[in-house]
């Protein structure tokens, strides 16, 4: 048996008389990938901002290898091992490209304000190890020869990846890829599902991921959460999902009839 | 590349020095020899405190992207700590002037930090309004203080401020912002500016690095404040109003958000300037406003954008200028 890497418990957040969310439970297995589907306004990217703190949840227990996130501040839970891409793509838009990267290696670099100022070797040390990670890392995803052009620059299927990119530099045990495939083509489609599995097994993270593209969902997630309403209504391995009356009735309405 | 003469680093900094000192010399050289006189002189000690002031408001303003409008708040905390600390000490100039200007930035520091924690919270149009409240309670309490000697300000202060220490200051300011921004540090200062939620998400405490810009900013304020209260001579509480605030902002503006070499340009022309059109008389504040509104139009970005000056790269695309005809002559 695998020791789950992120335990979620009972999350819930209410929005003024809105349930936005409501007893979400998740164990996810290190080097897993979940998907999270479910209809428009089901509350997917929720459930995202309440792992990583970007809203306080109103109850539960969110923990990283046993380490407790709650009442963290973001920075915090992506310290603790967390981090994740965004729907709308959020870069830094007036930077370089390798100044994205190395801004998620922040915490990764150990200088301080004086030995920046007076340049001292530990500087250049530092700056030269994350300069070389960083190219390391872009050129994985065939963005080196872009690295100092500026992020906004960037063609939108390149932008996606320097998300995923920057998001990778925090050195995270669990990624959260919030519609990775939004805007893609049937062929860049599958090309980042080729990739997330890279990722995957490269990184040795777990990764949940939400997604509309079912084919890219069924294809590589080997368990799938449905969520409706802030609920969950189903979960599985993406067979039984896709059999699952309550998931068709979901998407699809109730038959009329019978 | 044969053409890359500056490409490292070291022979960058020992360019960038030598351009610093052939520019102080040829100045000195200049007052000295009464080039420049007292008058002349005065104005560039003037522009000199204002580039500390521009370039550290442009940290808050255009590194970290916060629209901090109390700066003159944080300059005279600056100038007040520095002038009770002369006036209150009998030692040598060369030990207690540098010592005092210090004291001035760190107290200035210490306010940056107790207005920036709770001022920081709010962003955009409600931290303007928050700061602009922070400085006029800072102008009203030295106001009102005894030892700050209230409405009368202080005076007595000896005059340590010359050419030569702001001179210095003014390109410690510039070393040390543009150094930080080339850092760590710097690009989580950044990095908040672009986007705040992303750069939490990036591992990036930004309550932090938005207070630590701000507690800068604030310390280089202090520092300019005291060279000020030196130079002059005299603190007055109404010089540092609202008005003054502004004056710097529209420095960083005008030469640009973001842009070091901009402030620096914008705070030399927006010192020189209202002297320059002294023949027009009181036409001068409608020429200066036209001017401002003139550059917002055709340029908002401000004159510079968020463009920065490095010698060594310009020295670069200058030699690789020069020898492209060359070599089609050779060829």
């Amino acid at each position: 048996m695998r020791e789950p890497v992120l335990n979620v418990n009972n999350l819930g957040i209410r929005f003024g008389g809105l349930q936005a969310l409501d007893d979400f439970n998740i164990h996810v297995n290190n080097n897993e990938i979940v998907g999270l589907i479910g209809p428009n306004g089901a509350g997917k990217t929720t459930v995202f901002n309440l792992l990583t703190n970007v809203y306080a949840p109103s109850r539960g227990s969110i923990n990283i290898e046993g380490v407790n996130t709650m009442g963290s501040r973001t920075h915090g839970v992506t310290k603790a091992g967390m981090s994740r891409t965004f729907q709308n793509i959020r870069l830094f838009k007036n930077l370089s490209v390798i100044d994205n990267v190395k801004i998620a290696l922040h915490n990764g670099i150990r200088y301080s304000f004086l030995e920046s100022v007076f340049r001292l070797p530990s500087y250049w040390k530092q700056e030269k190890k994350a300069t070389e990670k960083a190219m390391e890392l872009l050129s994985r995803f065939d963005l080196d020869r872009h690295a100092d052009s500026i992020a906004s620059g960037l063609p939108y299927g390149a932008q996606r990846r320097l998300e995923i990119v920057r998001a990778l530099a925090t050195d995270p045990k669990i990624l959260l890829l919030d519609e990775p495939a939004a805007g893609m083509n049937p062929s860049e489609t599958a090309e980042l599902m080729a990739n997330i599995r890279k990722i995957r097994d490269d990184f040795h993270v777990a990764i949940i991921l939400i997604e509309h593209d079912m084919s890219l969902v069924m294809g590589i997630c080997e368990r799938i959460l449905v969520l409706n309403y802030g609920l969950i209504i189903a979960s599985g391995t993406p067979e039984q999902i896709k059999n699952d009356p309550a998931v068709i009735e979901a998407y699809l309405g109730q038959q009329r009839g019978e | 590349m044969m053409n890359i003469r500056f490409k490292s680093t070291k022979s960058r900094y020992i360019l960038n020095a030598a351009a610093v000192l052939a520019l102080y010399g040829v100045l000195y050289a200049m007052i000295e020899n009464g080039i420049l006189n007292r008058y002349a002189a005065g104005l560039l000690m003037t522009a000199g405190y204002n580039i500390i002031l521009a370039v550290s408001l442009n940290l808050a303003a255009g590194f970290l992207g916060q629209l901090p409008l109390g700066h003159a708040g944080f300059m005279s905390v600056g100038a007040y700590a520095s002038a009770l600390f002369t006036l209150g000490l009998e030692m040598d100039g060369a030990v207690e002037f540098p010592l005092a200007l210090i004291i001035g930035g760190l107290v200035a520091a210490v306010f940056g930090v107790l207005i920036g924690l709770p001022a920081l919270r709010l962003s955009g149009d409600y931290l303007a309004i928050i700061t602009l409240g922070f400085g006029e309670i800072i102008r009203v309490v030295i106001l009102n203080l005894s030892f700050t000697g209230g409405a009368f300000g202080l005076q007595g202060m000896k005059r340590y401020s010359n050419f030569t220490n702001i001179f210095i200051f003014a390109v410690i300011t510039l070393f040390v912002i543009s150094t930080l921004i080339k850092s760590r540090h710097g690009r989580a200062i950044l990095a908040i500016r672009e986007d705040e939620i992303a750069a939490e998400a990036s591992g990036i405490p930004t309550t932090y690095y938005k207070t630590f810009a701000f507690a800068v900013s604030a310390f280089f304020a202090g520092v300019a404040g005291g060279l000020y209260a030196h130079h002059l001579c005299i603190l007055d509480p109404s010089t540092f109003g609202f008005m003054k605030s502004v004056e710097i902002l529209v420095m960083v503006v005008l030469g640009g958000m973001g842009s070091l070499i901009g402030s620096v340009v914008a705070a030399f022309g927006l010192t020189l300037l209202p002297e320059l059109l002294r023949e027009f008389a009181q036409y001068r504040i409608i020429v200066y406003s036209l001017l401002l509104v003139l550059v917002m139009i055709f340029k908002p970005s401000g004159l510079f954008g968020r463009y920065d000056f490095s010698l060594g790269k310009t020295v670069d695309d200058l030699f690789i200028k020069l020898r492209a005809p060359n070599k089609k002559g050779g060829a």
